[in-house]
């Protein structure tokens, strides 16, 4: 009788502060660069809402490449968030599966992206080839190492980076597919996706410049040692959005709209800015661009709604079946 | 009287083990590859064309069937050897070796493919030496046969081309072909070979007339094993083959790049083609096991 009653207070102690302090799982699925930077950002966030409300969130990630992770979440992965490397895999889960509002992008500001990246080059010390910009790696006898656009997200970045450099020099879209065609005639591996390519080129020896994401390069930098390689800015480059935005269905099924919404949300606070640069990526705050001014290397940057008119087109013209990528390599 | 009597089998329980056998193998292979089927019943004809029969896919056809074949063939005769080694012969360390063999069943293909690559590429420690021994070899045939294109054909370097997926294919097909014939060899008793040396046949002849036939049911279907494995390996081959396209992408890469692009149904479309060419394939391979067991028998 007596360990009934026990029992029966400590369950109803449980159910009391079970409803003052709720212990919320929140699932973030992203791509393979952002394993640090969200490491760090989740144990902010978990403070900051433990502060404003007394619960305690635990995010979990997962990490691998943007179209595997969008089509994960697609086939029934539950996913509060998504953060992804290309607004176009964010648009599939509205495309194909309906998951989000069409106009998901418009929710958050500048176009639910709270920090960028750019494509630079990865050399090898001391940069033998005097590498400089894009037109040194047309040149015969170099080699390039870039995974394949049709497959890697990071992979079309580098590819409308090289096409926008080229229309910006020369003026025509013909000119830029012949240039983006010398291009990928010096690139002797398609890999399949950005890690993939990093391992040819770091591991393997492969190639003399690799075009990577500059937080990547960073980080290879840091975990490989700057003795070994070097990165190489070119005079202009594309402005990378990685954007981010919440899964409505699944938050709506799961009761964690507004937890998941205050997650990406804090992505812009100024804490959340400076984990963004500390971790490699252009923070979009002024406050904290100007702090890690002297890290990102200023340089031209064209967005791809000015320059492609917007993801939809862009993977439309050159990487659909029968697009400019596919017309590039048929002989 | 009646002429009809109930014929009786021998084994009871032919129906229920049927019906078992039946079930069974929906379960596992018929309604997964259906899905595929009813995923590309929803496309048009002419989608469904446009999808399998695009230049790129052609090509990948060509490359998948044709090296999945030569790495086949390849492993038939050199696990031929290896099993008969294995079974005729002691030596010490037989055991490690025969364990060997199954490595390539037990290792993740990825994890062959990177480590293949290490080994392959131009500066991994047998690339180093291979690789420019592979590029004077090749320049040498198109000095002798200026008319071939030798080097797209068989490929200007080891790692990241099109001897890279030979490699791949060949590693992980080895196991089927060894593991069907030592259990056929083991049976194969030495004293048919010294019945037919007291006959008079020579060592060609033994070997020709009186052991090959025996293997030879064996043999095939050991091949078929590998070359379906081949057809359908993935893992080890992305990561050293260089996946050019139209020059060295398999067709399972293929489809990996359809579903990139959130293209179901056309990445279904090219694996419905696949199955089907494999079944007709695998099929007629079996009627040509059956017809070699009855041409040989002795």
């Amino acid at each position: 009788m007596k360990a009934k009653v026990v029992l029966f207070s400590l369950l109803a102690l449980a159910a009391v502060s079970g409803a003052a302090a709720k212990s919320i799982e929140l699932l973030n699925v992203s791509y393979d660069p952002t394993r640090e930077l969200y490491v760090d950002y989740n144990k902010a966030f978990a403070t900051y809402w433990k502060a404003k409300t007394g619960d305690d969130v635990t995010v979990k990630q997962s990490h691998g490449g943007s179209g595997k992770q969008a089509r994960g979440v697609i086939d029934g992965l539950p996913a509060d968030v998504v953060t992804l490397a290309l607004a176009a895999d964010v648009d599939a889960l509205y495309d194909v599966a309906k998951l989000i509002p069409q106009d998901w992008q418009k929710r958050l500001p500048q176009n639910s992206t709270p920090y960028t990246s750019t494509i630079v080059f990865l050399v090898r010390k001391g940069n033998p080839l005097g590498l400089k910009d894009w037109d040194d790696l047309v040149k015969p006898g170099v080699s390039i190492i870039t995974p394949n656009p049709k497959t890697s997200g990071g992979a079309r970045w580098n590819y409308l980076a090289a096409w926008a450099y080229a229309k910006h020099k020369q003026g025509s879209d013909e000119a830029a597919k012949a240039f983006v065609a010398s291009l990928y005639k010096n690139v002797p591996v398609l890999d399949s996706g950005a890690r993939g390519a990093t391992t040819t080129f770091v591991q393997r020896g492969i190639g003399d410049v690799l075009l990577a994401w500059e937080n990547e390069a960073f980080l290879a930098l840091k975990e490989f040692g700057s003795d070994k390689f070097e990165i190489v800015v070119p005079s202009l480059s594309i402005l990378a959005e990685p954007p981010v935005s919440i899964v409505d269905k699944v938050v709506k099924k799961k009761g964690t709209e507004a937890v998941a919404k205050a997650y990406l949300e804090y992505l812009y606070s100024a804490e959340g800015q400076d984990i963004a640069g500390r971790n490699f990526y252009r923070p979009r705050d002024p406050a904290a661009a100007a702090k890690y001014a002297g890290v990102f290397p200023r340089l031209e940057l064209v967005t791809i709604d000015a320059e492609f008119g917007g993801w939809a087109k862009a993977q439309k013209t050159h990487f659909a079946d029968g697009g400019v990528f596919d017309q590039i390599y048929s002989k | 009287m009646s002429s009809k009597v109930k014929r009786r089998n021998v084994l009871p329980g032919f129906g229920l083990s049927l019906g078992f056998t039946l079930i069974y193998l929906s379960l596992i292979v018929l309604i997964p590859l259906s899905a595929a089927f009813i995923k590309t019943a929803g496309m048009s004809w002419a989608d469904f064309v446009t999808a399998v029969s695009s230049p790129r896919v052609l090509a990948s056809y060509r490359l998948s069937f044709g090296v999945s074949l030569i790495a086949a063939l390849i492993n038939a005769f050199f696990g031929l050897i290896l099993a008969w080694v294995l079974v005729r012969y002691t030596f010490p360390g037989r055991r490690v070796v025969d364990a060997l063999v199954d490595l390539p069943f037990a290792l993740p293909t990825a994890v062959a493919g990177i480590a293949l690559t290490a080994i392959y590429s131009k500066n991994g420690w047998a690339g180093q030496w291979l690789e420019p021994l592979w590029a004077r070899g090749i320049h040498q045939l198109t000095v002798l046969v200026p008319a071939v294109d030798w080097e797209n054909w068989l490929g200007g370097k080891l790692a990241f081309d099109r001897p890279g997926i030979f490699l791949a294919l060949t590693f992980v097909g080895l196991p089927f072909v060894v593991r069907t014939l030592q259990p056929v060899l083991a049976d194969l008793e030495p004293e048919l070979e010294e019945a037919a040396a007291t006959l008079g046949a020579n060592r060609w002849q033994t070997m020709t007339r009186v052991i090959l036939p025996e293997l030879m049911p064996a043999l095939i279907t050991g091949f078929a094993l590998a070359f379906a494995r081949a057809l359908g390996e993935y893992g080890s081959v992305v990561f050293i083959a260089g996946n050019m396209p139209q020059h060295s992408e398999i067709t399972p890469l293929l489809i990996i790049t359809k579903l990139e692009q959130y293209d179901y149904r056309g990445a279904t479309a090219i694996a419905v083609v696949m199955l089907v060419a494999s079944f007709v394939l695998l099929l007629l391979i079996n009627l040509l096991q059956k017809w070699s067991r009855r041409y040989y028998r002795i």
